[in-house]
């Protein structure tokens, strides 16, 4: 019977009041009070929806830039001993919302699948994710200059513990470091320049780069930290690569994430990214203690990502995609904007704000908005 | 506003269109050509053909525009221009001319790419520079003509190419030979109108021939007006200094070329023209030297005149100045109003407020002007219909009143109850001005109400305020509908009240509503009566009334909500019919950003109620303190002997802990967090053990002071402090952590040179043993010192990085808003989310950014029972 009446609001309401609607209803209830409940919910959301020319951009600026005088420069933020540093506070959000590709602390949240998740392997699990170069595995370069030659002594106790293999390595460095022969023995590696001219300094270099030659994991993750969350098992990483990560076959793809927005979109797509902005600035948002609506976020991102591709609220991203010269102008660069304009004869049609200011003319929002039509008489 | 029948249509500009000047148009637009640098004849006159040609328009008062024939003020100013002996490419166009130049065939002018790869990709081309800007699709067609085979030579009548640079600034190459901006001229004059536009130019608002200057349009003379200074010298503007260069190079080439001079010497002075009309445009180019005054600063010519905070956009278009404003120091005044805002009567006597005379307001309007500009409340200016304005003195007065018919329009003095808009900088958010009704107060302060202090986030340490009187029925309409301190209540960041009690306020509430509190009935009536309360019938009928009693006559007897405090013993806040059950009033529920309380009373009795009653609650919590008195102490601070040796317990035990972690670190056997090294786990685990301690005392501290001092009160009402803050001046100060470590840096290896070196123990790291009360040793100011520069030196980068966060938000966003269909639209109509936060909910409508459904079924299954 309940259900009927509910049925009336489904259709006026969005699914998540719904949903609260009919989970806070009583279960036993009169027709006569549930229809005054339907009716007076239906009421309630009518009048809490927004008004048609309301300056919802300038309300969500507000609520984000206004608490941004209050957020700490803190950058690195310790929430107890087994956390890591994250960018956290104003640098962190300036960092999501610049729609930087380069960001000072990527990191990721691997979540697991069944048996490793309740903690099987772990720390083998873990060791299998992080970037291992040759340099961790190695135990003393030394360079041959007799013999044109590096030699590397291997570490094989490491080695053991990283399940790595001599062939394996071999095959690894072959594909690392081109132009340069590989050659194992035991626990010595020898790497031989090819070309005959190798001087000295290019022993020098080719050293250097054997270092850092990857041998094994994903590439980018420097640290892993098995960490116990609510009852299971989540490896956190610094550096990220959510590609490889996902292609891993005990990794739990439907929760592993990273807190590089362009990774989320390379991987998941745009409206996964879309999320991911709105977490990510949420979470920050969050730890330092301030109340921020999520529908302010939700619009912000929302104009992040309108083109398909996450664009930073930049001079060289959202901004530029205005279709306003003067608002473009007012921004930033307003030289290159004008001499632009000019060669293409754009035409400023004056929809949006800051050009109505400039001319003195009323804005096209809110009270500015309504205009009087009248019929001319013939 | 001339009379009564002002028709009230007033004109739009609909579009602004932006192009490339052609030479015709230049001379078109002209009042005057311009062929002399000399400004001023001998009697001060300016000159014919002159740079100050009275024909560009006026600056010296007296005078008559010969264009236009307007006097100083009215006349806008005209272009004049000037004719160029040689031609000269235009500083801003240069990097289109390169391009143009590269990619079009030298013999036969055709862009460089065969035809069918031009339609093949043109449409792409377009498309491109749409999405993404010029410079992305000029980049794009660059790459298309280097990938296509035919290099080096015209795809079309097959003329081999030479390659093309530019010698910055100005100077183009071709295979080492100079082209001059003749050649260049008529080359651009060859190319097609089809073939520009691959190019990303308009051949309907461009020519690539008209980059090439051939004269000079010349700025009117109101955009670059001199000064006279007090010597009687003339200054003239820097704009007339660099055109009175390039009118004299322009001359000098003039002559020289008719006089037949060397090839050499023309060029040169060419080249000096080309450099003044580089840094007429632009002084701040890279490869030139900028041109200077005679004092070596640099000469702020076109580009600068717009560039940047200070230049014309952003300083003058987009901010605008206003009459009948006015600043001061602000300070408090609990008895106001909420809504309203004492202004001085010397203020009150100098902003006005027009009103227009008519039949039915005219003998109130002469009293007024009787009494005249120095008496309260009088007027200051009269308007005739014809817009003359006529300033009333004492002589003016009889006859003005004599005069007085309807149609005038009479500047009042700011009387009670006028509209103001109130402003404290930096106007971060909407909160930061709002609609005040006037109240005229004695002595020469801006008061407010102490709750409005937190959505302007001021204080009285000498914060000054703005105050602004809109002039027109429009702006008064709008400001008191949409922006009075009543419809701001509720904000729309988070959905609360932005408007709450502060500091004192809370203190008094959270003392009359804590259990035990009562008094005489007869003393509560007296309390409401200072609060403005004479319906007391709500007040139980008995000697002695509890707290919560006399604070429930605030409430409306239809009233019921269920919340949460901050106070340990009464956590429960239940409000039934209007009576406070239980639950003690504290920061919680009377704060601003904290708990439905007050949002609750807001949505339920509307915005007037809700303030109205936020403005009782105010002042009882005021008078509750004043009648029995309210202060804090020293001896607040106090602590007993066991409690003192209690805390020096756990200072003993820390440091014992810390020394074994030290030791276990040097013999190596410590622990090793993972992604840590040793040193680190080190740090963490001391830190931990310091940290644990602190908060120890702390709690020793919270049981052993006296739970009712009044510091006691302030930290656990929320109304100002921490149980911390009183933690660290009875107890202990703590850890001093930089940047979450404890302090490392200072000498080589050690903190200060007090201590020994590598010395890891707690008090060589910043460990303050010591209370504020008991005072701190030399040592541990320093760490204080330390830390207290940081916190400093954070806040000064951070505003400056938030600010442009913000700017960069409110540019991207500002346009944004909601359509008549529910759609959020940019200005170009494109959407941006098909409802609004995906379920349209205004926030500032909401309570906290939700619906409450429990509350309205509550609420609906309460009304349909009875």
């Amino acid at each position: 019977m309940t259900a009927n009446i509910l049925k009336e609001l489904q259709a006026i309401l969005p699914p998540g009041i719904y949903a609260a609607v009919v989970e806070a209803m009583p279960d036993k209830i009169s027709e006569a009070k549930a229809k005054a409940i339907v009716q007076d919910i239906a009421d309630e959301y009518k009048e809490m929806k927004v008004e048609a020319g309301e300056s919802v951009g300038l309300v969500a600026a507000e609520s984000i830039g206004e608490p941004g005088t209050q957020m700490t420069l803190d950058t690195f933020h310790f929430a107890g001993v087994s956390e890591m540093n994250v960018t956290m506070g104003l640098p962190r959000i300036i960092e999501i919302l610049d729609g930087r590709k380069n960001l000072t602390t990527p990191m990721m949240e691997i979540y697991l699948k069944k048996p490793y998740s309740e903690g099987q392997d772990i720390k083998k699990v873990a060791l299998m994710i992080r970037e291992t170069k040759l340099k961790d595995i190695a135990a003393e370069f030394s360079i041959n200059v007799a013999d044109n030659r590096i030699e590397v002594q291997l570490d094989t106790g490491k080695m053991k513990e990283l399940g790595i293999n001599e062939v394996a390595l071999a095959k690894a460095l072959k594909i690392g470091a081109k132009g340069v022969h590989v050659d194992i023995k035991s626990d010595m590696l020898i790497l031989k320049v090819k070309a005959k001219e190798g001087g000295v300094s290019d022993i020098f270099k080719l050293k250097e780069k054997a270092k850092e030659t990857f041998v094994k994991g994903v590439r980018g993750v420097s640290q892993v930290l098995p960490v116990k969350k609510n009852n299971e098992y989540v490896i956190l990483t610094f550096g990220s690569n959510m590609k490889k990560v996902l292609q891993i076959p005990f990794v739990d793809e439907t929760r592993t994430t990273t807190n590089d927005v362009f990774e989320i979109e390379e991987t998941l797509g745009i409206e996964a990214a879309r999320q991911a902005v709105i977490d990510e600035v949420f979470k920050v948002i969050e730890t330092q203690g301030l109340n921020v609506d999520i529908r302010h976020l939700m619009l912000v991102a929302d104009v992040m990502c309108a083109d398909g591709k996450v664009k930073g609220i930049t001079r060289y991203g959202v901004v530029r995609d205005k279709s306003s010269v003067l608002a473009r102008a007012s921004f930033e660069t307003p030289i290159k904007h004008i001499i632009n304009a000019s060669l293409y004869g754009e035409v400023d049609n004056l929809t949006s704000v800051v050009e109505n200011v400039m001319l003195n003319q009323p804005v096209p929002v809110g009270t500015g908005l309504p205009k009087l039509v009248a019929k001319n008489k013939k | 506003m001339q009379d009564d029948t002002e028709p009230y249509v007033y004109k739009k500009v609909s579009n602004v269109v932006f192009g490339v000047l052609s030479p015709k148009l230049i001379k078109k637009m002209a009042a005057a050509k311009i062929v002399t640098p000399e400004l001023y004849d001998k009697e001060g006159y300016p000159v014919d053909g002159g740079l100050m040609d009275v024909r560009l328009g006026v600056i010296d008062p007296g005078l008559r525009c010969k264009t236009c024939g307007s006097k100083l003020k009215e006349c806008t100013g005209h272009f004049g221009y000037i004719s160029l002996a040689r031609p000269v490419i235009h500083i801003s166009f240069i990097s289109v001319v390169l391009t143009l130049l590269r990619y079009t065939c030298r013999e036969c002018s055709r862009i460089l790419l065969p035809t069918a790869r031009i339609e093949q990709y043109g449409d792409r081309l377009k498309r491109l520079g749409k999405d993404k800007g010029p410079d992305v699709m000029r980049k794009k067609l660059k790459d298309l003509i280097a990938a296509s085979k035919t290099a080096g030579k015209c795809p079309h009548c097959k003329a081999k190419q030479k390659k093309i640079v530019i010698e910055k600034p100005t100077t183009f190459f071709e295979d080492d030979k100079r082209i001059s901006p003749i050649e260049i001229r008529s080359r651009l004059e060859k190319l097609n109108d089809a073939d520009i536009e691959h190019f990303g130019l308009n051949p309907t608002a461009v020519r690539p021939e008209w980059m090439v200057l051939t004269v000079l349009p010349i700025p009117p003379v109101t955009m670059r007006p001199s000064i006279t200074l007090e010597t009687g010298e003339r200054s003239e503007d820097d704009l007339t200094h660099k055109l009175g260069d390039i009118v004299r190079i322009n001359q000098r080439l003039f002559e020289n070329i008719n006089a037949g001079a060397p090839e050499i010497i023309v060029e040169d002075l060419w080249d000096l023209l080309q450099y003044h009309i580089t840094t007429f445009f632009d002084n701040e180019v890279a490869q030139l030297p900028p041109a200077r005054h005679r004092s070596g600063q640099p000469l702020k010519t076109l580009t600068e005149r717009i560039k940047s905070k200070e230049g014309r956009i952003r300083h003058n278009l987009t901010g605008k100045r206003t009459n009948f404003s006015a600043r001061t120091v602000i300070s408090p005044d609990p008895m106001l109003e909420l809504s309203e805002v004492g202004v001085p009567s010397i203020m009150a006597m100098k902003l006005t407020v027009p009103e227009r005379v008519s039949d039915w307001n005219m003998n109130y309007l002469k009293e007024f002007i009787r009494k005249g500009p120095k008496n309260y409340p009088g007027a200051n200016y009269l308007i005739r219909p014809d817009g003359k304005k006529k300033k009333l003195t004492e002589d003016t007065i009889e006859a003005s009143i004599e005069e007085l018919q309807p149609g005038y329009i009479v500047e009042r003095h700011l009387m009670d109850g006028d509209i103001a808009i109130f402003n404290r900088q930096p106007s971060l958010h909407r909160m930061s001005m709002m609609c005040h009704k006037v109240r005229v107060l004695p002595n020469k302060t801006l008061r407010l109400n102490p709750a409005v202090c937190f959505p302007y986030n001021a204080d009285f340490d000498g914060d000054e305020m703005n105050l602004h009187i809109p002039q027109t029925e429009e702006a008064r309409a709008e400001a008191e509908l949409l922006m009075l301190v009543d419809t701001q209540m509720i904000s729309p960041r988070y959905g609360l009240s932005v408007i709450g009690c502060i500091q004192d306020a809370i203190s008094g509430n959270y003392l009359l509503t804590r259990g035990g509190f009562s008094m005489p009935r007869s003393d509560a009536i007296d309390l409401l009566a200072s609060i403005g309360i004479t319906e007391v019938s709500k007040l139980p009928k008995k000697d002695s009334v509890s707290g919560k009693e006399v604070f429930s006559v605030l409430l409306p007897d239809d009233f019921s909500f269920a919340g949460r405090s901050k106070s340990r013993e009464e956590p429960e806040v239940v409000i039934k019919s209007g009576k406070l059950m239980s639950g003690v009033m504290d920061k919680n529920n009377l704060g601003e950003g904290s708990g439905l309380l007050l949002r609750n009373l807001h949505k339920k009795y509307g915005r007037h109620f809700a303030l109205d009653i936020l403005g009782k609650m105010f002042k009882l919590g005021i008078a509750v303190l004043m009648k029995r008195g309210f202060t804090t102490a020293l001896s607040d601070t106090d602590l007993p002997k066991e409690a003192k040796s209690a805390i020096r317990n756990v200072f003993d035990k820390a440091e014992q802990d810390v020394a074994e972690l030290i030791s276990q670190y040097n013999s190596g056997q410590l622990d090793i967090l993972p992604g840590r090294t040793l040193r680190e786990t080190l740090e963490l685990k001391i830190l931990e053990v310091l940290n644990k301690a602190r908060d120890e005392t702390g709690k020793i501290v919270a049981m052993n002071v006296e739970s009712y001092s009044h510091t006691i009160v302030m930290a656990i009402s929320g109304a100002r402090g921490t149980p911390l803050n009183l933690a660290q001046m009875a107890g202990c100060v703590g850890q001093q952590a930089l940047r979450g470590k404890r302090i490392e840096m200072g000498y080589a290896g050690r903190t200060l040179s007090c201590y020994q070196r590598n010395d890891l123990t707690p008090e060589a790291r910043g460990f303050i043993k010591n209370s504020f009360k008991a005072g701190l040793k030399p040592a541990e100011f320093f760490f204080q010192s330390i830390v207290g520069r940081d916190a400093l030196m954070d806040t000064a980068l951070r505003t400056p990085k938030s600010g442009y966060l913000y700017r960069r938000l409110a540019n991207a966003l500002q346009d944004l808003k909601v359509e008549y269909d529910g759609t959020v639209r940019d200005s170009g109509k494109r959407i941006v989310q098909f409802t609004y936060g995906e379920d349209s909910i205004d926030v500032s409508k909401s309570e906290g950014g939700v619906l409450n459904v429990r509350r309205v079924i509550s609420e609906a299954s309460e009304k349909a029972s009875q």
